[in-house]
């Protein structure tokens, strides 16, 4: 088989798109998951749903959205809706299957850091903040992150916790009694993490010519590897042609 | 009765030094065209609330108008950084009251039924509530299992802008429809700004579209383009090529001042300003036409 060659992004993207299912309820993001939404619905999950934190249900964009409030996210969608009602009435009711999400920092047990470097009050790098994400990591059925493999993006534990992983296992997590899984997978440019019985990550997969040791040297705590390490499958032709000359053509998310 | 004014008018009578401050739209129908008015009639001290902050709030602390700011997302949207606020925050200069999206919007929602308070389910995310002492936690009377809650926000003013509207402040609104009607009923006045004023009778044509109801509003102010740089749904298109420069003009604090002198204290208004633009922006921002279905209401 020939060798493709593509982007950390683009690989990230791919294999995000293979974790959804057909009939999904996601809630979509802006950049590299709204492509990996997109990938989906366009091959193996024509009946994916996706909804938007600005309040927009079923959106069919036409173009690639350049915000979360894109104009082309309404046009064709099949409802529209304030965002108290896509917090409550989707969200906190249940009615999001999937969730994707991503932050400066992810510790050892998938706990989420969007807000701040450094002391809250007196910041060293002010962050985004949550935006939906901290409701998101506790009330969808499953959530996925996206992130790059660095050493600085995967600290023993989280400066701040946005949004919740696993905290300091799976029973602190429970004892909060939120509804949703928790973080599932987290997709790095290397391999896969999956969150073991403690809700600690372990390596569970790297990506083809991708190697233990590059992980190890790339994640701040010590990272445990699965006994039944797996190779995640080859990036297809189809997948790449379709995310380059239909979804991103413009390289705007793909390029790094 | 008219409430047809001038947006100058408007932000004269009912902005005033130390007010909170919501300009409201997530990402559609922020009213700039406010946003700029506020900054020449040089309004100082003011709480400015907005799930997210945008542009429009970068440009008014640039400007000296705020002493405080309450938001759940500050970024450039799609772009990256919102660079003066960053600053500004990190330099403990800018006081701040911070939530997640659904926080601030339940702070809405709560002002806007006039609730004393209102729950939310946990998260199990609790370093933003230590850091809050606004967000609380209750023991819910029937289950006895502890939810999470947020006081009401009720701003001095909210200035909204919409598609249509007549004179009175009867509202229509279409798109993205974020937490502009919270927003209203939670406001002690109500700006609208429009891309049009129409006849009341367009209004009754189609009354589901009313979000805002004229009983609650002060101020009805005919603002075409207010929301450039964003976009207004049906109308015209975010300007994302401003979106991206602005990340540039924003690392320069010399080059934000020649902006605003330029584009804002240079101006005299919004009409003004939009046709500085020039008609190459006008053009790039045009949008084909995709109506909807028209629905019959019958005769009664």
């Amino acid at each position: 088989m020939e060798n493709l060659s593509y982007t950390a992004s683009e690989l990230m993207c791919i294999n995000a798109a293979r974790l959804l299912r057909d009939g999904d309820v996601v809630f979509v993001g802006v950049g590299l998951p709204n492509l990996a939404c997109n990938l989906a619905r366009r091959t193996h999950a024509p009946n994916l749903q996706m909804i938007y934190e600005a309040g927009v249900i079923g959106a069919r964009p036409a173009r690639l959205p350049l915000s979360i409030g894109d104009p082309t996210l309404v046009s064709g969608a099949s409802s529209v809706c304030s965002m108290y009602d896509i917090f409550t009435l989707y969200l906190q009711r249940g009615n999001v299957d999937v969730g994707f999400l991503g932050g400066a920092q992810i510790d050892r047990y998938a706990n989420i850091n969007a807000t701040v470097i450094g002391d809250y009050a007196h910041p060293k790098v002010r962050l985004p903040g949550s935006g939906g994400s901290q409701e998101m990591a506790a009330w969808a059925n499953r959530c996925y992150i996206m992130t790059p493999h660095q050493k600085r993006r995967f600290p023993e534990k989280v400066d701040f916790c946005t949004s919740a992983g696993f905290l300091s296992g799976r029973a602190e997590r429970e004892a909060a009694g939120v509804r949703g899984g928790g973080p599932l997978m987290v997709v790095t440019n290397l391999g896969c993490m999956e969150p073991d019985e403690t809700g600690e990550l372990i390596l569970t997969a790297l990506h083809p010519g991708c190697t233990v040791e590059q992980v190890k040297e790339n994640t701040g705590w010590p990272i445990k590897i699965a006994t039944n390490l797996k190779t995640t499958e080859p990036v297809l032709e189809s997948e790449l042609n379709l995310l380059r000359n239909e979804l991103d053509p413009e390289g705007i998310y793909l390029k790094g | 009765m008219s409430k047809l004014c001038t947006l100058s008018e408007a932000i004269a009578q009912y902005v005033h030094d130390g007010d909170t401050v919501y300009c409201a739209g997530f990402t559609h129908l922020i009213p700039f065209a406010a946003g700029h008015e506020i900054i020449r009639q040089k309004r100082r001290n003011l709480i400015l609330a907005r799930a997210t902050p945008d542009l429009i709030y970068d440009q008014m602390v640039a400007a000296g108008c705020a002493k405080k700011l309450i938001f759940s997302y500050i970024g450039n949207p799609g772009v990256g950084s919102l660079r003066i606020v960053r600053n500004e925050l990190e330099a403990g200069r800018l006081e701040w009251e911070e939530y997640s999206h659904f926080g601030m919007i339940s702070r809405l929602q709560a002002g806007a039924a006039g609730l004393p308070f209102i729950p939310m389910n946990q998260t199990a995310a609790t370093d933003l509530e230590k850091n809050n002492p606004n967000i609380r936690r209750v023991k819910d009377p029937y289950t006895g299992v502890e939810v999470i809650t947020v006081p009401p926000l009720h701003p001095d003013v909210a200035i909204i802008h919409v598609q249509r509207a007549d004179k009175n402040g009867n509202a229509h609104i279409w798109g993205i429809i974020g937490e502009q009607k919270e927003v209203a009923f939670a406001a002690k006045h109500v700006i609208i700004t429009a891309e049009e004023i129409v006849d009341e009778s367009v209004i009754r044509s189609a009354p589901n579209r009313t979000l805002i109801p004229e009983l609650i509003v002060s101020a009805v102010c005919h603002v075409p383009h207010c929301a450039h740089p964003s976009y207004t749904q049906g109308y015209y298109d975010r300007d994302n090529a401003f979106y991206l420069n602005w990340d540039k003009i924003s690392e320069d604090p010399a080059k934000v001042q020649a902006w605003l002198d330029e584009w804002v204290y240079g101006v005299k208004d919004a009409a003004e300003y939009w046709q500085k633009l020039g008609p190459e922006t006008h053009q790039r921002l045009q949008v084909h036409p995709r109506p909807a279905a028209a629905v019959d209401y019958g005769e009664y």
